[in-house]
């Protein structure tokens, strides 16, 4: 196996008497987009600013395109010059004091190229980045969406073999972000960088990572690829985070009717079936199923239940519906036209392919091998 | 394996040490000891030791030894009363008189200005500022050419001229003349405090009372009265701490009638070659003034919810004053000429008067500005634009202003940058604390405190007194507070993501602070440079005490001329300063405006 491009071990900060980052560690190969995403205040970009060198950790290592940059126990720091990976701020840290070809120029003037390569060099990435003519606007004087496109200019002008964004979007408006998404995803396959990307916002995560690390307060929850983060994920945490609407979850414990496994659920004595091979019986466990699982139907049948329609929430093609059922409210999202009212009675049912077991105690998602 | 711990504890201390934050914290707080806590602490031990000059005093007198003898003096002797009480007394006396008035003042005009239709508000915010721009002992030389009489020596004044009555000493001297002179130095302070308050209100508060009916009066009382109440209390406080350190007038005031205040008795003690009586007078001092601040201080941490910051762009529509707009606009400008217009004729006039106490227009002469040295007249003192020692001043002057408001705005910006930079470590608030603590010092007693330490030599450093450094060294140390404190705000807003931009991209820290870090503060440093400039220009009670014959400046050389009874000279020269500091006010509000937009 090649030797990844960026490795983080057992890495730790401590802000004081808080714990920002509690061994984190993860490996991200060659070319690969990895998402950090969390709640604000996870310390996902901390994690970010430790690998740009821009913070030091309290323990463990960093390696950089197999270079160890860091490491608490040999005492190495490299700092963030030294480094030679790009960063975007979330602010864009554009210098109001200097024009966009000034600010784009910045890191090829200190790598003292000669003016006549850093004039062209810049010419081709405004070009690139549909920035022509702005070469003398100082930054104060350009939309949000064309100061983040200098932004990630000044960046991409060194080429850099790891970009490193943080929050990028986040101070653009829906449709703007939208066109951003699209671009910085353009940006990561025609350069090959390997990409390091923090995120609140779990669809820019979902639609531009090839993996996605789910962070919470400073322990990453869960790292693999966007599919499997929804499908299978690793705790009730992530299964929580993920997802729009949030994923239903009811409490009960493990039981068989027949040779099926399933979940008792908690105050009737509803048998939701699951397609797990084997489950240890008589055990607290959280069922789980996405929204758009749920199916309405006709006809009472497995695994259906029967509730009370509380509001209906189109929102174009898609409509949420909240449903009383037994003492808990569940979410449906149907993508075909409802033509439903609130207090309508209907029949729903949770398919036992969509069902997934959580240990309820440690929140755990019982595999289902097991 | 201890070897290893050691190599490892080694590369970690020098992984801290390559910040360069933390290099520039260590050297700022090396500096901060030399010049703000070595002069303190050498004081103390003065105070304690006795000295050469004790001989005099006391026949047990053993230079060099310690003894209690000048803490005894001045807390349980014949001498107390004299030496302490009277003149503690009289400094609190005339601080809360002067806070009361000031504040009155200030904060009804803040209102006027802020909240009612009040005519040319604009010319009267510019105008109502000026007393505190001029130094404040130029008002009570201006009172003197007023209301002298000829019973205390010296000529009478303007009013005994036009009158022929001679007016009596409670209204020439001592305690009444101290307090209205200082109270319209001051009380542009509190106006300045107080608009500053009103302006932070939301005013959605207060527009939420007028849409539940109630009356403009009542809104007053009930919204806008409490909300800005921790301002008013805090610009008291500030104001208070302020008059206890000043200096000039009560000295041109209160010492012809023997009326004593603690800072002209530091500054007797001194001159009689008793420092360490001017030492301990000078820690009571610092002591009232620290007790003052950090009850300030509390008074700001507790109320700080107060301060909304927001509804910006929207202003209550002003009261109207109906009737009363014009009358009160009149009283308004009648404060305007008595505090700006009277004051500089008078001293205007003065300087025209070829005897002191005869105004008469024949009389009239442009001497005392241009006239040739002449044995004749003013013991052979030429005018002060042909008179070398005055030029000489006047460029010593500028020099220290220059060079002070310099270094006191790098300084600020270097305190800024590792404050804002170490921000919530010990360190950083080490650096913090350190930069504040000669607000905590009057004036007078910061003179003090430097005379202590740097009279000797203190090991390789040689003694800097009588030296221009050692001038400059007091006025950018006591004005580190306020330079720092800019420094840290603009560093704050400029933010540490634009310096770590250009880090990312393979700057060292030279390159950074000359191509990032400096232009983006230096706009914030030019008006700060602006204020330290004229705040040294005016400065008199930090220098008295430091200043020699080669390192006079303007304002000492007012007051020596004022000390012999060469009213036209001081007072011409009051002049000269008056105009540069006003014109470096105009101008640093010319560079506020382009600097904010």
């Amino acid at each position: 196996m090649e030797t990844p491009l960026i490795e983080v071990k057992n890495l730790r900060k401590v802000f004081g008497h808080v714990v920002a980052v509690d061994n984190v560690s993860f490996a991200i190969q060659e070319k690969e987009f990895l998402a950090l995403l969390g709640p604000s205040g996870c310390g996902k970009t901390t994690i970010l600013r430790m690998i740009a060198g821009l913070e030091i950790p309290t323990q463990g290592e960093i390696y950089l395109k197999g270079r160890l940059v860091f490491s608490s126990s040999k005492g190495i720091f490299l700092p963030a010059r030294e480094r030679s990976v790009g960063l975007v701020f979330q602010s864009y840290a554009l210098w109001p004091h200097m024009t966009v070809s000034e600010n784009i120029a910045f890191g090829l003037k200190v790598k003292r190229e000669n003016a006549k390569s850093i004039a062209k060099k810049v010419d081709d990435i405004l070009a690139y980045m549909q920035l022509d003519n702005m070469q003398k606007r100082y930054p104060q004087e350009m939309s949000g969406g064309q100061q983040q496109r200098v932004a990630l200019a000044r960046m991409l002008v060194n080429k850099p073999d790891i970009l490193l964004m943080d929050e990028p979007l986040s101070n653009l408006d829906a449709k703007l972000r939208l066109e951003m998404r699209a671009e910085i995803k353009n940006i990561h396959s025609q350069t090959g960088a390997t990409t390091v990307y923090v995120t609140h916002d779990q669809v820019e995560g979902q639609t531009m990572a090839s993996h996605i690390a789910v962070i919470n307060r400073g322990l990453i929850e869960q790292i693999a690829p966007p599919k499997t983060i929804y499908r299978h994920p690793a705790n009730l945490f992530v299964a929580d985070f993920i997802g729009y609407p949030a994923i239903n979850m009811i409490k009960g414990r493990t039981g068989r009717q027949g040779d099926e496994c399933g979940v008792f659920v908690e105050n009737g004595d509803v048998f939701l079936r699951t397609t797990y091979k084997d489950l240890p019986t008589g055990m607290n466990v959280v069922a789980g199923i996405r929204p758009e699982s749920i199916l309405i139907v006709e006809q009472k049948q497995l695994n259906s239940l029967e509730g009370e329609v509380r509001t209906v929430l189109p929102a174009g093609p898609e409509t949420v519906l909240r449903v009383r059922c037994g003492g808990q409210t569940f979410s449906l999202l149907a993508t075909q036209e409802i033509s439903l009212s609130s207090g309508a009675r209907i029949k729903m049912v949770l398919p036992p392919d969509s069902i997934l077991v959580f240990e309820q105690e440690s929140g755990r998602l019982i595999s289902e091998e097991s | 394996m201890k070897a290893r711990r050691t190599f490892l504890s080694y590369s970690r201390f020098k992984n801290y040490i390559r910040r360069p934050h933390i290099v520039i914290s260590f050297v700022l707080l090396a500096i901060l000891l030399f010049i703000v806590l070595l002069p303190f602490a050498k004081m103390v031990k003065d105070s304690f030791v006795w000295q050469f000059a004790d001989i005099r005093l006391s026949r047990h007198a053993t230079p060099g030894e310690l003894t209690l003898f000048h803490w005894k003096r001045v807390f349980a002797s014949a001498l107390t009363k004299n030496t302490l009480l009277r003149p503690l007394y009289n400094s609190l006396a005339i601080s809360l008189s002067v806070s009361a008035c000031a504040m009155t003042i200030g904060a009804f005009l803040a209102w006027l200005v802020a909240r009612t239709d009040l005519p040319f508000k604009k010319s009267i915010t510019t105008v109502a500022v000026l007393p505190y721009v001029i130094p404040s002992y130029i008002h009570a030389l201006a009172w003197l050419n007023l209301f002298k009489n000829d019973r205390i020596g010296g000529a009478a004044g303007v009013f005994q001229y036009l009158t022929g009555l001679s007016p009596p000493d409670w209204l020439s001297y001592g305690y009444l003349p101290i307090v209205v002179t200082l109270s319209i130095h001051y009380f542009p302070f509190t106006f300045l405090l107080v608009s500053a308050a009103l302006a932070s209100i939301d005013s959605r508060l207060e527009e939420s009372g007028e849409i539940l009916g109630a009356s403009r009066t009542y809104i007053l009382r009930r919204i806008t009265f409490p909300l800005v109440l921790p301002a008013l209390m805090s610009s008291f406080i500030l104001t208070f701490s302020r008059i206890l350190g000043t200096f000039g007038t009560p000295y041109f005031l209160g010492t012809p009638v023997r009326y004593y205040t603690l800072s002209t008795q530091i500054y007797a003690n001194i001159i009689n070659r008793i420092p360490s009586v001017g030492y301990i007078l000078a820690f009571v001092l610092i002591a009232i003034s620290s007790v003052i601040i950090y009850l300030n201080q509390r008074l700001i941490g507790k109320s700080k919810s107060y301060v909304t910051i927001a509804g910006k762009g929207f202003q209550i529509s002003p009261t109207a004053l109906g009737r009363l707009r014009y009358p009160v606009l009149g009283m308004v400008a009648l404060l305007c000429v008595m505090s700006v217009l009277l004051p500089f004729l008078l001293i205007l006039w003065q300087t025209f008067a070829l005897y002191p106490s005869d105004y008469s227009l024949k009389h009239l002469t442009l001497l005392f500005w241009i006239g040739e040295a002449n044995t004749a007249f003013a013991e052979g003192e030429a005018g002060i634009l042909r008179n070398p020692l005055i030029i000489g001043a006047a460029w010593n002057s500028i020099k220290l202003a220059l060079t002070a408001s310099v270094l006191a705005g790098l300084f600020g910006i270097f305190i800024g940058y590792a404050v804002v930079k170490g921000r919530h470590t010990r360190l950083s608030a080490a650096v913090e604390q350190m930069s504040f603590l000669p607000y905590l010092v009057p004036g007078i007693a910061f003179g003090a405190l430097y005379l202590a330490l740097f009279s000797h030599n203190i090991g390789p450093i040689p003694a800097l007194y009588g030296t221009f450094f050692l001038v400059a060294l007091v006025c950018v140390a006591k004005n580190l507070p306020f330079t720092g404190r800019a420094g840290i705000t603009s560093m704050l807003q400029i933010g540490s993501e634009l310096e770590e931009a250009s880090e990312t991209l393979g700057a060292r820290w030279t390159m950074r602070f000359r191509k990032i870090i400096l232009p983006l503060s230096i706009q914030g440093a030019i008006s700060g440079f602006v204020l330290v400039f004229i705040t040294v220009m005016r400065e008199l009670s930090l220098i008295i005490l430091l200043v020699t014959p080669e390192t006079r400046t303007l304002t000492t050389m007012t007051f020596r001329y004022q000390e012999q009874g060469y009213a036209q000279f001081s007072s011409a020269i009051s002049v000269l300063i008056i105009v540069i500091v006003v014109v470096g006010e105009l101008l640093s509000r010319r560079l506020g405006r382009q600097g904010a937009i």
